[in-house]
């Protein structure tokens, strides 16, 4: 899917939980040794935005793309 | 680093444990908020003692953090000083429905225009882990270590049997669905509640053998039926199953509102 959003994990905020990695639905994120997730396949995304909602955390932000970016 | 209109991001990383519902909570109160684009001075946050009620510490209001069980009754004092003001109060199951039961059932009895979220993490998070009155009939607390033995109360059924005119269950697996029914609450002018079905992934999930926090949302998820599917389904099928979505929307006079006429009277009376 062409890329609508940058995704942006904010390493300092995010506790490592996995609950974006378990619950993601195109398994675009990795693990690091902590537990973070690392974007991984962003190609696969979907832009549901479901891991942003559910990040206790407020650790992940999508930043929309101006046209041409992507 | 979070930019969120209504947080005081500054306060950021959170003390919540790794994977505690209270965060996704807070994330799709604070989305709902944004929608209603609601004025910071006009707006009020209470809360008792508790991890969840913990929230109003990170928004960016006037925010009131009070004492165990009793959020409802400084939030009364309130909303009755200024009926002008919306307020939130945010409590756990504990407080809401052990300490503060009694608050709550008057609360709805009055119809007194509050906006309650009770995250019901299904234990004293804080404390550590005991049983509350939210507590599964079954499920393992440090106070049950063999098991809740009471019956759990169903909160959304109490609030509406006590008054309450809205009246609605989301869950934090379902995150946008759970904005929709704030902001929904909103609009009802007297006592709303939503009771959120949360997660303590420390003091109820890994007591109870389910050891993923992504695996204690699902474990949520699959307590909840949809209010709407519920009525294709069977007795049998919804046993030991939470209604979520919208409960009851029962519109009534708003008690600070009926006070305002006594103040009229009472007004009238005193210059004969
Ligand atoms: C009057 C009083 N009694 C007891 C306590 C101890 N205490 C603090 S938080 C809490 C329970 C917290 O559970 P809950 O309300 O469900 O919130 P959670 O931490 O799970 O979000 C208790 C019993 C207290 N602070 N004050
Ligand atoms: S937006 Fe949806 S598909 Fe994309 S990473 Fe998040 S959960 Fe996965
Ligand atoms: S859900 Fe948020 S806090 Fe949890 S691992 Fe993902 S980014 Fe980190
Ligand atoms: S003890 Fe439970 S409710 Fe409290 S912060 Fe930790 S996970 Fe959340």
């Amino acid at each position: 899917m062409p890329a609508k959003y940058q995704k942006e994990i904010d390493t300092r905020l995010c506790k490592g939980c996995g609950i974006c990695v378990d619950l993601c639905p195109k398994e675009v994120y990795d693990r690091d040794a902590l537990g973070k997730p690392i974007i991984a396949r962003d190609e696969n995304c979907v832009y549901c935005k479901q891991c942003m909602l559910h990040c206790p955390d407020f650790a992940i932000e999508f930043i929309p793309l101006k046209e041409g970016e992507a | 680093m979070s930019d969120k209109k209504y947080l005081r991001n500054d306060k950021l990383p959170h003390i919540w444990c790794p994977g505690c519902g209270n965060g996704i909570v807070l994330s799709a109160l604070e989305r709902a908020l944004e929608q209603a684009n609601v004025d910071k001075d006009k707006t009020v946050i209470v809360s008792g003692i508790g991890c969840s009620s913990r929230m109003p510490t990170y928004m960016d209001f006037n925010t009131l953090h009070t004492t165990h069980g009793r959020a409802l009754a400084f939030a009364t004092g309130v909303k009755l000083a200024n009926p002008e003001l919306t307020v939130f109060v945010i409590m756990g199951d504990g407080d809401a429905t052990a300490i503060g039961g009694n608050h709550l059932i008057h609360a709805c009895r009055r119809n007194i225009g509050l906006n309650a979220i009770v995250v019901n993490n299904n234990i004293y998070g804080m404390t550590g882990g005991q049983y509350s009155p939210l507590t599964p009939t079954g499920m393992k607390a440090t106070t049950a270590p063999y098991g809740m033995v009471e019956r759990n109360f169903d909160l959304c059924e109490l609030a509406h049997a006590a008054g309450a005119t809205y009246v609605a269950r989301g869950t934090v697996f379902h995150a946008k669905p759970l904005t929709d029914l704030i902001l929904e609450s909103m609009d009802n002018d007297g006592f709303s509640m939503v009771e959120v079905l949360s997660t303590c992934p420390i003091g109820f999930g890994r007591r109870n053998k389910i050891r993923g926090n992504y695996e204690l949302m699902e474990w949520v998820k699959n307590r909840a039926v949809n209010v709407k599917a519920a009525a294709k389904m069977s007795e049998e099928d919804l046993r030991g199953k939470l209604l979520i979505g919208r409960l009851y929307s029962e519109p009534a006079e708003e008690y600070t509102k009926c006070y305002d006429k006594i103040i009229e009277i009472a007004g009238k009376e005193a210059k004969r």
